[in-house]
C-alpha cells in the first residue's frame, strides 16, 4: 500500500475543511446552515474513508512517521464520531444564541481534528509535534472566537500562554531524546531505549519533559491550571469540543509516545504517572466541592476524571490501555451530554451555565432531569450507568497490577466526587424552581440528548461490546 | 425481578398522564402480582437441598467473564418473600400520603423493589455489586424528595455511607477477581486465600454490609435517613435493606473469609454487643418515634450480627456445628421478624403522621380514647418489639440468646438485657403516646383507621403472630441451606504454607 493512500482520511480532511472555509466565506453570511451541512458531510467522508481500512499489523509510512494500526483506527473513529455529535451540539448552540459565535467555528473544529487525527497516527517525535500544534492552535483560536468576551479573551490568553509553554518543554524532552538516541523515529526509539542501559539517567530527564506535555494536553495536576478558565470563558459548545474529542487524541498521544516509543522506560513513568493521578484525583474532586459555575465544576471533574485514566496506564499493561481506552471513551460521551445540556438550558439572555439554573428541573423538565440524573450518577460512578463499568476497568487493572493501595485512594477521591454529582441531582430535584417554565429546545436537539443519555445507561447495561473493541485495540500490546 | 422493575417504568412514564388514582391502582396490581409469584417460587422450592434453585445463567461481559447469574437457596427466599409482601403495603400505605408526583414514587418503589430481590439473588459478585448499588438511586430520591424537613442532609449522608462501605467492597472484589479468576460466587468460595488476605477482604467486606446492617459505630446515618424518610421509605429500608447487609454477611463475608470471620469474631461480636446494649440505651432517650424505632433497629440488628460471628465461638466450646447452626438460624429468623415488625412500627408512627404531622412523642397522649382500633394494633408490634412470647420477636431473640450460653455466659447476659431494655423504651413510649390524659387538643380531634389501614396493619399482625407461634416452616426452608454454609464455614481455606 502506497504512502497516499494510507493518510488518504487525513488528505480529505484538509482538503474538505479548506473547502469548508470557502464555503464559510462566501455563502456562509446569507445562510449558515450550509457551513454546517458542508462540515457535517466532511465528517462523515473521512470517517467512512478510516473506518473502511482496518489493518491486520501495524503499517507505516511516509519513511516511518505515519504508523496506521487498530488502535489509531478505533482512536479516529471514536473522535470523528464525537465531532459529529459536538457539531450537531454547536448548531443548536447557534441558533439559540445568533451572533455569538458565527462560521468560522466548523473550519477550525475541522482543522482540529486533522491535528488530531495526525496526533493519533504518529510514529515520530516530529509527526507528534505537528499533530498537536496544529490541534492546539485550532483550539486557541476556538476560545477566542467570542470576540466581545472579556472571559474568554482572558482563557484564550491564558491558554496559549501555557500552552506554549508546555510545547516548549515538549519540544526540549524530544531534543534531549533525540541527543542521546540519534533518531526521532518512534519504533527506532524503542528498540535504542532498551540497548541504551548506560543513557538511562539521560533518557529519563528527556522523559520527565515529554511527561510535562503530556499532563499539559490531558489537564492533570500541576499541569491543569488552563483547565477551569478555558472550560467556564469559552462558549459552551467549544468546551465541548475542547473537553470530548481531543482527550482521546491526547489519549492517542501518551500511547505513541509513552508505550510505542518508551515502554522501556515504563518503571520511570509508571512512577511519574502515579503521582500526577492522585494528585488530579484529589485536587480536582476536592475543588469541583466549592463551584457554582456548572462549567467549571465539570472542569475541575475533568482533571479528576483524567487522574483517573492514568490509573489504567500505570498497570503498563495491554489489558490496562484498554482499560484507560474505554475510560477516556466514556468520558467523554458523558461530558458531551453534560455540556450538551448546558447548551439545552442556555437562552438568548443567559449561557445557562449557573448551577442555579437547574433548580427544580426535575419538576419543569422532568425528562431531561432524567437524562442529567444518567450522566451525573454515571460520572460519580454508580451502576447501571457507564461510568461505574469505566471506574471498574481501570479499577480491575490496578488491582491486578498489584497496586491495591492505589485502588484504594482512587476510592477514596471518587467518593469525595460523588458528593458534588450528587448535589448537581439534589439541585435539580430537591430544590425549588426559580422560573416554573420548562426548558425549550429544538425537536433536534432533545433527540440529541436523550440519544446521548441513554447511550450511556446502555452502555452500562452492556458494556460489553465496548470493551471488546478497546481490548482488541490494544492486542498488539500484549506481551 | 424484572417484572416489578419493568412496571415501575411503565408507570412513570405513563403516569405523567393519567389520573392518580389509576397509577397508584396499577402499581398497586403490580406489587402484588410480584408476591403472587414469588409464593410460587415458595410453592416449588426444594428445602431438602442446599443447591441454588431456579438458576438463569446467561454471558453479559463475554471479555471479562461476568455472567448474569442468578438463583436462589433457603435463605434468600424467605428475604425475597419478605421483598415483595412488605412493596405491597408499602404501595397501599402511600395510598393517600402521597400526592405530589405520586406516579414517581410508585415507580421507584417498584423498581427497588425488583433491584432487591436483584441483590438477594445474584450469583455473580459483579452482578450483586451493580444491583446493590443501583439500589441506592430510587431510595435516594425517595427519600430526597418525598422526605422531611432536613431530608436533603439526610439523604446525601445516606448516600455517601453506603456509597463509601460499597467501594471498599468493590476493591475487595476485584482483588478476589485476580485471585480467583471469575466472578462467579462459587469459585470465589474455592480460592484459596491466605490469612491476611482474607483479613483484608474480610474488614472490606464488614466496611460495606456493616454501613448497611448498621452495626456500632458506623449506624449515624440510618437515624437521619429513618427520620426524614417518608413512610414508606422508612418502611423499605428496615424492612428489607437492613437485611441486605446481613445478607451480605452469609453470602460473602462468612464463606469467602472463613478464616478472617473467624480470627475477627471477636471483634465482630463485641460490635454487635455494644450495639444490642448501648443503642438501647440510646433508644430510651429519645423524643421522636421514629428515631426511637430507627435505634431499635440497630438494636435488634446486633442481635443478627451476633448470630451470624458467634458460630466460631461455640463452635470452639462445644465442637458442635448443630448448636451453632442453631444461633445461625435464629439470627436469620430475627432478620425476617424484624422485618415484619419494624416496617408495622414505622406504618404506625406514619398513621399518626399523616393525622397530626408530628412525630413527637410529647405531643401525643391518650390516642387510645380516639382511635382504640390503632391503638390495639400498636400494642401488639410494640409487644412484638419488645420481643414478647408468641410474637415472632421472640423467636429469633430466644434462639440467638439461648446459643449464646453455649458460648460465653456474659454474650448471653448482656444480649439477655435487650429484653428489658427493649420492653423498657418501646412500652414506655406506647404508654405516652396511647395512654394517659388527652392533653393536646389535636388529639382528641383524631379519627380511626379506616379500611385500608386496618388491611395493612391486620396482614402484618397475622405475619408476627404466625411467625411467633409457628416458625416451622420458615425454619424448614432454610435448615438445609444453613448448614451447607456452615459447612463452608468450617473449612479452613488457607493453605498450609501460608501460616
Amino acid at each position: 500500500m502506497n504512502d497516499i493512500a494510507l493518510i488518504l482520511p487525513e488528505v480529505s480532511l484538509l482538503a474538505l475543511a479548506c473547502v469548508v472555509l470557502l464555503v464559510d466565506a462566501f455563502a456562509g453570511k446569507r445562510s449558515p446552515e450550509l457551513t454546517f451541512w458542508a462540515a457535517v458531510l466532511s465528517c462523515v467522508i473521512v470517517l467512512a474513508e478510516v473506518a473502511r481500512f482496518v489493518p491486520e499489523a501495524a503499517m507505516f509510512g511516509f519513511s516511518g512517521t505515519l504508523r496506521i494500526d487498530v488502535l489509531g483506527v478505533v482512536l479516529k473513529t471514536f473522535v470523528l464520531v464525537l465531532v459529529l455529535l459536538s457539531f450537531f451540539y454547536a448548531r443548536e448552540y447557534f441558533s439559540k444564541r445568533p451572533g455569538e459565535i458565527r462560521g468560522e467555528y466548523y473550519p477550525l473544529a475541522l482543522f482540529a481534528t486533522l491535528g488530531m487525527m495526525i496526533l493519533i497516527s504518529a510514529s515520530s517525535l516530529l509527526t507528534v509535534y505537528l499533530g498537536l500544534e496544529l490541534l492546539s492552535l485550532s483550539l486557541y483560536s476556538l476560545v477566542a472566537l467570542q470576540r466581545n468576551s472579556v472571559v474568554a479573551s482572558e482563557a484564550a490568553m491564558k491558554y496559549f500562554v501555557l500552552g506554549a509553554l508546555a510545547s516548549g518543554l515538549l519540544l526540549y524532552g524530544m531534543s534531549i531524546l533525540y541527543g542521546v538516541a540519534g533518531t526521532l523515529d518512534l519504533s527506532e526509539l524503542l528498540v535504542k531505549v532498551a540497548n541504551l542501559e548506560s543513557q538511562r539517567l539521560l533518557l529519563t530527564f528527556g522523559l520527565v519533559f515529554l511527561v510535562v506535555g503530556i499532563g499539559f494536553k490531558l489537564g492533570v495536576v500541576p499541569f491543569h491550571m488552563w483547565v477551569p478558565d478555558v472550560y467556564q470563558g469559552a462558549a459552551t459548545p467549544v468546551t465541548q469540543f475542547i473537553g470530548t474529542a481531543p482527550k482521546l487524541a491526547a489519549f492517542g498521544m501518551t500511547m505513541r509516545l509513552l508505550v510505542d516509543g518508551l515502554e522501556g522506560l515504563a518503571e520511570q513513568w509508571q512512577q511519574m504517572l502515579i503521582i500526577l493521578s492522585v494528585l488530579s484525583m484529589g485536587l480536582g474532586n476536592l475543588l469541583a466541592i466549592s463551584q457554582r459555575n456548572f462549567k467549571r465544576m465539570l472542569a475541575y471533574s475533568t482533571i479528576a476524571h483524567m487522574g483517573f485514566m492514568l490509573l489504567g496506564l500505570i498497570s503498563a499493561s495491554a489489558n490496562g490501555y484498554a482499560a484507560s481506552m474505554f475510560y477516556i471513551t466514556l468520558y467523554a460521551l458523558m461530558s458531551m451530554g453534560a455540556f450538551g445540556s448546558i447548551i439545552l438550558l442556555c437562552s438568548a439572555q443567559s449561557e445557562g451555565d449557573q448551577l442555579s439554573d437547574l433548580a427544580g428541573l426535575g419538576k419543569r423538565s422532568p425528562w431531561f432531569a432524567f437524562i442529567l440524573l444518567i450522566l451525573m450518577f454515571s460520572m460519580a460512578g454508580v451502576p447501571p450507568f457507564g461510568g461505574f463499568w469505566a471506574k471498574w476497568s481501570v479499577l480491575k487493572e490496578v488491582v491486578a497490577a498489584d497496586y491495591v493501595w492505589l485502588a484504594g485512594v482512587a476510592v477514596l477521591f471518587s467518593l469525595i466526587g460523588a458528593y458534588y454529582y450528587l448535589r448537581v441531582i439534589k439541585i435539580m430535584y430537591f430544590d425549588e424552581p426559580e422560573s416554573p417554565y420548562p426548558v425549550t429546545g429544538s425537536a433536534d436537539l432533545r433527540f440529541l440528548l436523550s440519544v446521548n443519555g441513554l447511550l450511556v445507561l446502555l452502555l452500562g447495561l452492556m458494556p460489553g461490546g465496548l470493551m471488546a473493541i478497546c481490548q482488541a485495540a490494544a492486542i498488539p500490546y500484549s506481551p | 425481578m424484572w417484572l416489578p422493575i419493568m412496571g415501575g417504568l411503565w408507570v412513570i412514564f405513563a403516569g405523567s398522564r393519567v389520573r392518580d388514582r389509576a397509577v397508584k391502582q396499577d402499581a398497586f396490581f403490580i406489587s402484588l402480582l410480584t408476591f403472587a409469584v414469588s409464593l410460587l417460587l415458595y410453592r416449588y422450592f426444594d428445602p431438602t437441598t442446599a443447591e441454588m434453585q431456579f438458576v438463569e445463567r446467561s454471558e453479559w461481559i463475554a471479555a471479562y467473564k461476568i455472567y448474569y447469574h442468578l438463583g436462589i437457596d433457603g435463605i434468600a427466599l424467605p428475604l425475597i418473600l419478605l421483598t415483595t409482601f412488605t412493596t405491597v403495603l408499602v404501595i397501599l400505605a402511600g395510598w393517600r400520603s402521597v400526592e405530589d408526583r405520586s406516579h414517581l414514587y410508585m415507580g421507584a418503589f417498584l423498581i427497588l423493589e425488583g433491584l432487591m430481590n436483584a441483590v438477594f439473588s445474584a450469583l455473580d459478585a459483579m452482578l450483586f455489586y451493580v444491583f446493590w448499588e443501583a439500589m441506592l438511586i430510587p431510595m435516594f430520591l425517595i427519600i430526597g424528595i418525598w422526605g422531611g424537613p432536613r431530608r436533603v442532609y439526610a439523604t446525601i449522608k445516606f448516600f455517601l455511607y453506603t456509597f463509601l462501605g460499597s467501594v471498599c467492597m468493590l476493591v475487595a472484589l476485584l482483588y478476589l477477581y485476580t485471585q480467583a479468576g471469575s466472578f462467579a460466587l462459587r469459585d470465589m468460595y474455592e480460592a484459596v486465600l491466605t490469612l491476611n488476605e482474607q483479613r483484608w477482604i474480610f474488614v472490606a467486606f464488614l466496611l460495606a454490609f456493616a454501613v448497611k446492617v448498621p452495626m456500632w459505630p458506623v449506624h449515624t446515618w440510618l437515624p437521619d435517613a429513618h427520620v426524614e424518610a417518608p413512610t414508606g421509605g422508612s418502611v423499605v429500608l428496615a424492612a428489607v435493606m437492613l437485611k441486605m447487609g446481613g445478607y451480605g454477611f452469609l453470602r460473602f463475608s462468612l464463606p469467602i473469609t472463613p478464616d478472617a470471620a473467624a480470627s475477627l469474631g471477636w471483634l465482630m461480636i463485641a460490635l454487635s454487643l455494644i450495639a444490642v446494649v448501648y443503642i438501647g440505651f440510646v433508644a430510651l432517650a429519645q423524643q421522636d418515634m421514629k428515631k426511637l424505632i430507627a435505634y431499635s433497629s440497630i438494636s435488634h440488628m446486633g442481635f443478627v450480627t451476633l448470630g451470624f460471628f458467634m458460630v466460631f465461638q461455640i463452635y470452639g466450646a462445644t465442637g458442635n456445628w448443630h448448636d451453632a447452626a442453631m444461633g445461625m438460624e435464629g439470627a436469620i429468623v430475627q432478620m425476617i421478624s424484624h422485618g415484619f415488625i419494624s416496617g408495622a412500627m414505622f406504618l404506625c408512627v406514619g398513621v399518626l403522621y399523616d393525622r397530626m404531622h408530628s412525630r413527637m412523642i410529647q405531643d401525643y397522649g391518650g390516642v387510645a380514647n380516639t382511635m382504640p382500633k390503632f391503638a390495639a394494633f400498636f400494642l401488639l408490634f410494640s409487644m412484638a418489639n419488645a420481643g414478647l412470647p408468641a410474637t415472632s420477636g421472640f423467636v429469633g431473640e430466644f434462639m440467638v440468646i439461648l446459643s449464646s450460653f453455649k458460648a460465653n455466659v456474659w454474650y448471653a447476659f448482656l444480649a439477655a438485657t435487650t429484653l428489658i431494655l427493649g420492653a423498657a423504651y418501646t412500652l414506655w413510649m406506647y404508654k405516652r403516646v396511647a395512654f394517659g390524659e388527652i392533653r393536646n387538643p389535636h388529639v382528641a380531634e383524631l379519627t380511626d383507621i379506616n379500611g385500608r389501614e386496618t388491611l395493612i396493619l391486620a396482614t402484618l399482625a397475622v405475619a408476627v403472630l404466625a411467625l411467633g407461634i409457628w416458625p416451622a416452616p420458615l425454619l424448614d426452608t432454610m435448615h438445609v441451606s444453613v448448614d451447607h454454609l456452615l459447612q463452608q464455614v468450617a473449612q479452613s481455606k488457607t493453605s498450609i504454607e501460608a501460616y
